[in-house]
C-alpha cells in the first residue's frame, strides 16, 4: 500500500516538471516580443532593452526556465504587464471563483448524474434506459456555453427571475453564501453542470449494468438479501469508478470553465485568461494556465490514491 | 472474441446464401439494422452536403451586409431564418458555416488520429526506454485540462484557422496515443505474434499486419467520439475570439458576435448553437453505434 502510494507521489514530480516546461514554452512560442503590448509606439532601443532586462527577457532560455521555476516554487508568479500587480494576487481570488462554480456545477452534475445512471442501470435495455441515455449523450453534446445564453434568455430576460452575468449586484466580487449572492451563481453553475452529468450519468448507467450482471449478485439474492442491501453491494463495486470520474470533472470543469465564465462575465480564472490573452499580459496567462494544470495534476493525484484505497486491484497493476 | 461471436450470428440458419464472415461486414449489417444511427448518419450528411454545396444550397449570399434588416425576426418572408446584426441572412450563414464547423470537427481529430497512432504504436511495439520516452511526455500533455490547453496554445499562437487546428490536433494526440500504445502492448505478447517473429516475419510487418488491423477498431471508436469535442471546442475557440476570424461564417463564431443582440433577437442569437448541437449530438450518437456495432470496449 505504501510503496504504491510513494510510487504514485514520486510520479507526479516529473509530470510537474513537464507541466512547468510547457508553460514556460508557451510565452516563447508567442509570435512577437512579449514586451510588444505595452511598448509605447517608436520607443527607444535603450528603453527596449532595459525593460529586456527588468523581465529577465534577454538572459539566456535555460537560464530563464530556472529563474522563473525557483520564483514560481517560492510563490512568486512576476509581475502582471498590465496592471503592475503581483500575478499571483490576480490568480488566487480567481481561483476561489472558480473553484466555487465548479464545485457547485460538480454537486449539481453529480447529483443529476448519479440519479439518471442508476435509473438507467437498474432499468438496462429497457425503454426507461433509452430515454435517460439520449439525455446524457444530449448532456455531453450540448455547447454548454450556448446552454448558458439559452438559460439567460430564459431565466434572465424572459421571466426576469435570476441574473445574466456578473457575481454580484453592482459588480461586486465579494461573496456572501446567501441567497442575493447564489442567485448570481445559479445559472452559470447548471450550464457548467451539463457535461459532467452526462459523463457521470454515463458512467454510472455502464458500471451499475456491469456489476448487476455479475454472479456474485445472483449469489446475494440467493442469499435471500433484501433489494436495499444489495443495492449497497453494487455502490461500493461502483464506487471506484464513479469517484474517478467525479474527481477528473472537477478538474477539467477547473480549466474548462473559461467559455461560461465569459457568457455570464464571472470573475474566476477563465474570466482570467481571458483578458490575459486580449491584452497580451504573458506573465498572468502563464501562471494562470500553470496554476490550474498543477490542480489538474494534484487532483488527478488524490484521484488515483482515493480509487487505490477502495480498490486493491488497482494497485497490482 | 469478437469474430467469434460474429461468426456464431453468421452461421445461424437463415435460409439464404451464406453471407461473408468479414468483420466488416457484420458490423455493416448491424449498423443497418440501428435506426438511431441512420437518422443520425443521414442529418449529418444533410449537414455535410448543404455545407460543400453551400454556393448552390444557400439562398443569399452569407456575406453581404444590409444595415436597414439589421436582426430581422425569424420567419420572414424573404430572410426565412432572420437576419444578423449586420443584416446578413443567417440561413445562408448557418449552411456556409457548416463548411468551417464540420471542417474543424474532422481534420483536428484525423491528424491527430494519424499522429497518435503512430506515437502508440511505435512506443507500444519498441517498448523499453523508447516507450519511457513517449509516453512520459504524453503524460505531460494529458495533465492538462483540455478545454485549457487548446485556449492557451490559441491564446498565445493568436486567432486563425492554422493555429486552431494545431492547438486541437494537439489536444486530441495524447489520448489517443494512450489508446493506441496500451493496444499495441497487449498485442505485442501475443502467441501469434511471437509466431509471426518465428516464421522471420519483419518488425515492419508484424504492425502492418497484426498491431495495425488490431489497434485500428479501438482507435476508430475513440477517434470517433473525439469529433463532437473538437466541434464544441473549436466553436468555442472561435465564441472566445480565438478561432478563425470575421467575417468568416462559423457558428461559434455567429455565436460570439450574436451574444450582442441576445436581448433584441434571442431567437437569432442561439440559432447557431442548435447547429452546433445537432451536429455534435449526431456525431456522438453515431459513435455510440458504432461502438456498439464494433463490440470494442475502449
Amino acid at each position: 500500500m505504501l510503496t504504491y502510494f510513494l510510487r504514485r507521489v514520486l510520479y507526479t514530480i516529473p509530470i510537474a516538471i513537464g507541466v512547468s516546461l510547457v508553460c514556460f514554452a508557451l510565452i516563447h512560442l508567442a509570435p512577437g516580443d512579449p514586451l510588444s503590448a505595452v511598448m509605447p509606439e517608436g520607443a527607444s532601443s535603450e528603453t527596449i532593452a532595459s525593460l529586456r532586462s527588468f523581465y529577465g527577457f534577454d538572459r539566456p532560455l535555460a537560464i530563464q526556465y530556472l529563474t522563473w521555476l525557483t520564483h514560481v516554487v517560492t510563490g512568486d508568479f512576476g509581475y502582471s504587464i498590465m496592471t503592475r500587480r503581483a500575478v499571483l494576487g490576480e490568480i488566487g481570488p480567481a481561483v476561489f471563483n472558480s473553484l466555487m462554480l465548479g464545485v457547485a456545477a460538480v454537486l449539481i452534475g453529480f447529483t443529476v448524474g448519479l440519479l439518471l445512471g442508476l435509473i438507467a442501470g437498474y432499468a438496462a435495455g429497457s425503454a426507461r434506459d433509452r430515454v435517460v441515455t439520449s439525455l446524457a449523450v444530449a448532456g455531453v453534446s450540448v455547447p454548454h456555453y450556448w446552454l448558458g445564453m439559452v438559460l439567460i434568455v430564459i431565466f434572465a430576460v424572459n421571466l426576469g427571475v435570476l441574473p445574466a452575468t456578473g457575481m454580484g449586484a453592482g459588480g461586486s466580487t465579494n461573496f456572501a453564501f446567501d441567497w442575493e449572492s447564489l442567485k448570481y451563481l445559479v445559472l452559470p453553475a447548471i450550464s457548467l453542470s451539463v457535461i459532467p452529468a452526462g459523463i457521470i450519468a454515463r458512467t454510472v448507467r455502464g458500471t451499475v449494468a456491469e456489476v448487476l450482471k455479475q454472479d456474485f449478485i445472483q449469489t446475494l439474492y440467493a442469499k435471500g438479501l433484501s433489494p436495499r442491501r444489495i443495492c449497497l453491494h453494487v455502490a461500493k463495486n461502483a464506487a471506484p469508478t464513479v469517484l474517478a470520474i467525479i474527481g477528473l470533472q472537477l478538474a477539467q470543469l477547473l480549466g474548462g470553465s473559461i467559455l461560461v465564465e465569459t457568457v455570464f462575465s464571472w470573475p474566476g480564472t477563465g474570466f482570467l485568461l481571458n483578458t490575459a490573452i486580449f491584452t497580451r499580459d504573458l506573465p498572468v496567462l502563464q501562471g494562470t494556465i500553470l496554476v490550474l494544470a498543477m490542480f489538474f495534476v494534484f487532483i488527478n493525484l488524490i484521484v488515483d490514491l482515493i480509487q487505490s484505497a477502495f480498490d486493491p486491484r488497482i494497485k497490482r497493476n | 472474441m469478437a469474430n467469434l461471436s460474429f461468426d456464431v450470428l453468421d452461421a445461424a440458419p437463415t435460409g439464404r446464401r451464406p453471407r461473408s464472415r468479414s468483420f466488416w461486414h457484420a458490423v455493416g449489417r448491424r449498423l443497418a439494422r440501428d435506426p438511431m444511427t441512420l437518422t443520425c448518419a443521414a442529418i449529418l450528411s444533410l449537414i455535410l452536403f448543404a455545407a460543400i454545396f453551400a454556393p448552390f444550397v444557400a439562398p443569399l449570399d452569407p456575406y453581404r451586409t444590409n444595415i436597414t434588416h439589421r436582426l430581422l425576426a425569424v420567419g420572414d418572408r424573404h430572410y426565412w431564418l432572420g437576419t444578423d446584426e449586420l443584416g446578413r441572412d443567417l440561413l445562408s450563414r448557418l449552411i456556409y458555416g457548416g463548411r468551417m464547423s464540420l471542417f474543424m470537427g474532422f481534420v483536428p481529430v484525423f491528424l491527430a488520429t494519424v499522429i497518435g497512432a503512430a506515437l502508440g504504436i511505435v512506443a507500444g511495439y519498441a517498448g523499453g526506454a523508447l516507450n519511457m520516452a513517449i509516453m512520459r511526455l504524453i503524460d505531460v500533455f494529458y495533465a492538462f485540462p483540455s478545454v485549457l490547453l487548446a485556449v492557451a496554445i490559441s491564446g498565445v499562437l493568436g486567432a486563425g484557422l492554422v493555429n486552431s487546428l494545431v492547438s486541437l490536433t494537439l489536444v486530441f494526440v495524447p489520448p489517443l496515443a494512450r489508446v493506441a500504445e496500451s493496444v499495441t502492448t497487449q498485442i505485442r505478447s501475443q502467441d501469434y505474434v511471437e509466431a509471426a517473429r518465428a516464421t522471420g516475419a519483419t518488425g515492419w510487418r508484424i504492425v502492418i499486419g497484426h498491431v495495425l488491423s488490431n489497434v485500428a477498431g479501438p482507435i476508430l471508436i475513440y477517434a470517433s467520439s473525439l469529433i463532437s469535442v473538437s466541434i464544441i471546442i473549436a466553436s468555442g475557440l472561435s465564441f472566445l475570439g480565438l478561432g478563425v476570424v470575421p467575417p468568416e461564417a462559423e457558428w461559434g463564431l455567429m455565436l460570439n458576435t450574436l451574444r450582442q443582440s441576445i436581448y433584441i433577437a434571442p431567437l437569432n442569437a442561439v440559432l447557431p448553437g442548435i447547429m452546433i448541437f445537432i451536429t455534435s449530438m449526431c456525431s456522438n450518437l453515431i459513435s455510440d453505434g458504432l461502438r456498439s456495432a464494433m463490440d470494442v470496449k475502449v
